[in-house]
């Protein structure tokens, strides 16, 4: 800034006579003649500037539709009677809207059972997975070495694994470990398979915490715990409870380990059970699956609503590197 | 060991190599405990507990099968069945892994054409000598064949269905073809007559949905004597595309590319996709299973009239089928208990709960001779009336089947069917490319 000259105030209103009230006229008289020319290409840049942030708000609208489509169209379809689903000519709302599908779905398969086992298995593996992650985050955060870099490195490699290829050697562990068939042994796996990403989402978070602010508890006379628990941990707090909802989702939705693991009626998930609505070659019973579906979407929406202001934070402050 | 120094020991410690190898062995230890075998099943009051994975999952077959299941158990406190739910979609993949983890089901309900791998791997059990004779002679023979592999029997086939024609039954008048009857089916160049004359405007005559193409062709190709896959006198099967075979999907081909008399865009949809279409008319018929009555009766607008025509014929009116079956693991430690199951289940009035509420048909004689499965509502007695046109599929017992139709033959059928692909290039496709997958598995 210090190398400009303003253009308006005293220099450019000064009225005096000689060469220097004459090289100030001058000045002045550029300075409004620039003022002058250079209004039209500021208006032009405001306009494409407008013309830009319209663009963005429109896109931002398109990519929210494009978003929300897929469940508005399932909000609509579970209250639609079958002739409505039928139609060649489908509406948005429905003409006769009708609860008999949650009715249907509710007395085919026992929605509630399932939903109360998908709520168990993801909360308690979110945080299972949370309370292993955090300290080795906060580990391979803070002691960076050859060591600490080989594991990162094999967190993200172990997220390219595909489920085919683990599912058989777990099934077999855990049928050694008698745990085929246990709620137990389904959260295991879902801590197992949530923990490397939980991890390293951890990590950055642990990173965008400055360590000069623990470096200051410790010269205040803070213990290492101390300087944990009350200056490290609340700051981290909103990305643990980014990434503990994301382990929870991810557990929510998972359905191949679930469907292999568990074989008592009475234990099967929610994504498993929504399965029983499909027939052979793709024949669907799509009144009670869309209403069925919709009642799986519920918790997560629900939960993502109440703590998105703490997501939010959380990310952000993931995404700044110290 | 004694020290000659005085210097002092220093607290234990664990040493690396001590935690490595602690390490190393806790997979192993954990794996030790599956080396054991268990017997599975009897509580010990000695009472039995055998699983039942059932993949019925429209509400009245449900109901029907979850009836006898609970009916069974009330009439025999000492072998008491648990009901499994489980799904077509999924079923395959569950099994290979219950199998490989001896975790499987002891009575498994499944799709004839899914057996193959799971009887050739030794995973189910041979019901040859388990079978009851009132069950063996139900079954027709016909029907046993898609459940018999290297001369065994892995299954009990008990529901089945036909492929038909779902037709819009004003326009077919309107029309002035020929209706077809189950004892006079079209041929194939008279279905391909009536979809021209069915093809008015914006409306065609036949809408084909195949976005999978492959079953529907080689079942319907039987009509034709087309059978595709041929056993050698060495017991190798071999890929054959010959006229017999062309016929159906030159039939479908010239429908959609040179008549115009079949709509192009139902060629890569589901069963289900094309009915909002037929029911507002742009279709006057649809091949579907008999089963997609079902929702048509749901679906279709107050008032909508339709039939079920019988498939177009050949040079006889067969055609082919992967009925469902009942089977039991091989690991199961109590057969004959699982058998006593299955043939309650199937006793012919029972057969017909499960068919009727699957909208299928029974493929045990005395159950398919029910008056309720012989009524006018919804052509019942249409579709029964085809019956003992069922056969084998001819790929069911084809080791290799499920890569050949993946890998060669959707995509080359999709190709030729829209018109991308000539004929002989599906021809060498599906032959040359088609054995030299199936050498693989013929090694």
């Amino acid at each position: 800034m210090s190398g400009r000259r303003p253009v308006s105030g005293r220099e450019s209103s000064g009225t005096g006579d000689g060469p220097t009230a004459r090289r100030h006229t001058a000045t002045t008289r550029t300075t409004r003649t620039r003022q002058r020319s250079a209004t039209p290409a500021a208006r032009r840049t405001t306009t494409r500037t407008a013309t830009a942030r319209t663009g963005q708000y429109a896109a931002l609208v398109a990519y929210l539709a494009f978003l929300a489509f897929p469940f508005l169209w399932l909000i609509s379809t579970a209250f639609k009677p079958p002739r409505e689903l039928g139609s060649i000519h489908p509406t948005w709302i429905p003409e006769a809207p009708t609860l008999e599908n949650f009715r249907q779905a509710f007395t085919q398969q026992p929605l509630p059972a399932a939903a109360g086992n998908s709520l168990l298995a993801a909360a308690v593996s979110a945080l299972i997975a949370i309370v292993l992650a955090t300290p080795m985050a906060y580990v391979l955060a803070r002691y960076r070495n050859r060591l600490s870099r080989a594991a990162t490195g094999w967190v993200v490699v172990s997220q390219a694994f595909p489920l085919v290829l683990v599912i058989i050697p777990l099934f077999l562990i855990l049928k050694g470990l008698h745990l085929v068939d246990s709620r137990i042994g389904l959260i295991m796996v879902y801590v197992v398979w949530s923990l490397p990403f939980a991890l390293w989402m951890l990590t950055g978070y642990v990173r965008a915490v400055p360590p000069e602010l623990e470096e200051a508890a410790a010269v205040d006379g803070a213990g290492r715990l101390r300087t944990l628990l009350s200056v490290t941990a609340p700051l981290l707090a909103p990305g643990i409870v980014a990434t503990a909802l994301f382990a929870f989702i991810t557990a929510w939705n998972e359905f191949f380990f679930a469907l292999v693991l568990l074989k008592s009626p009475g234990k099967q998930t929610l994504p498993v059970v929504l399965t029983h609505f499909l027939g052979a070659e793709g024949v669907a019973d799509l009144g009670p699956l869309a209403a069925a579906a919709l009642l799986a979407t519920l918790p997560s929406l629900l939960l993502f609503a109440v703590i998105q202001r703490r997501i939010t934070g959380g990310m952000l402050a993931g995404a700044v590197k110290s | 060991m004694p020290r000659g120094d005085h210097t002092p020991t220093p607290p234990a410690r664990f040493s690396r190599r001590g935690l490595l190898a602690t390490a190393a062995a806790l997979p192993a230890a954990a794996l030790l405990p599956g080396c054991s075998v268990g017997r599975r099943g009897r509580t010990p009051g000695g009472r039995i507990t055998l699983r039942f994975q059932s993949l019925a999952w429209q509400q009245d077959s449900l109901k029907a099968t979850k009836h006898l299941v609970a009916e069974w158990n009330g009439l025999h406190p000492e072998v008491q069945v648990q009901y499994v739910q489980g799904a077509w979609p999924t079923v395959h993949d569950q099994l290979l892994t219950s199998f490989e983890g001896g975790e499987a089901p002891d009575i498994i309900h499944d799709a004839a054409d899914d057996l193959a791998d799971f009887a050739y791997g030794g995973n189910l059990a041979d019901l040859g000598s388990l079978l009851p004779p009132r069950l063996r002679r139900d079954i027709p023979q016909r029907s046993w064949e898609t459940a018999i592999f290297d001369g065994r029997v892995y299954g009990v086939p008990f529901l089945q269905e036909p492929r038909v024609l779902i037709a819009n039954r004003a326009k077919l008048h309107r029309s002035g073809v020929r209706i077809p009857t189950p004892g006079h089916p079209w041929t194939w160049e008279e279905f391909r007559e009536a979809a021209r004359r069915l093809t008015r405007g914006t409306g065609h005559g036949v809408a084909w949905p195949l976005k999978e193409p492959v079953s529907a062709t080689l079942n319907l190709a039987l009509s034709t004597g087309g059978r595709m896959f041929h056993r050698r006198p060495d017991e190798k099967v071999e890929v054959r595309f010959d006229a017999a075979d062309q016929v159906v999907p030159r039939t479908i081909h010239d429908q959609v590319n040179v008549d115009r008399s079949a709509s192009r865009t139902t060629l890569g949809m589901g069963g289900s996709d094309t009915l909002p279409g037929f029911f507002a008319g742009r279709y006057a018929m649809v091949p579907l299973g008999f089963s997609y009555r079902q929702q048509i009766a749901q679906q279709a607008p107050k008032g909508f009239d339709w039939t079920v025509l019988p498939a177009p014929c050949g040079t006889a009116p067969d055609q082919g089928v992967s009925p469902q079956t009942l089977s039991i693991a091989e690991d199961c430690p109590h057969k004959e208990a699982a058998m006593a199951f299955i043939d309650f289940l199937l006793r012919p009035p029972n057969m017909v709960r499960l068919a009727l509420g699957d909208w299928l048909l029974p493929t045990g004689r005395e159950a398919l001779r029910d008056p309720a499965l012989r009524v006018a509502r919804y052509d019942w007695a249409a579709g029964t009336a085809l019956a003992s046109s069922l056969r084998s599929a001819p790929a069911q017992s084809v080791r290799g089947y499920p890569e050949w139709k993946d890998k060669i033959a959707t995509p080359g059928l999709q190709e030729y069917y829209s018109g991308a692909i000539d004929l002989d290039t599906v021809r060498q496709r599906l032959v040359r490319d088609g054995n030299l997958v199936l050498a693989r598995y013929q090694r």
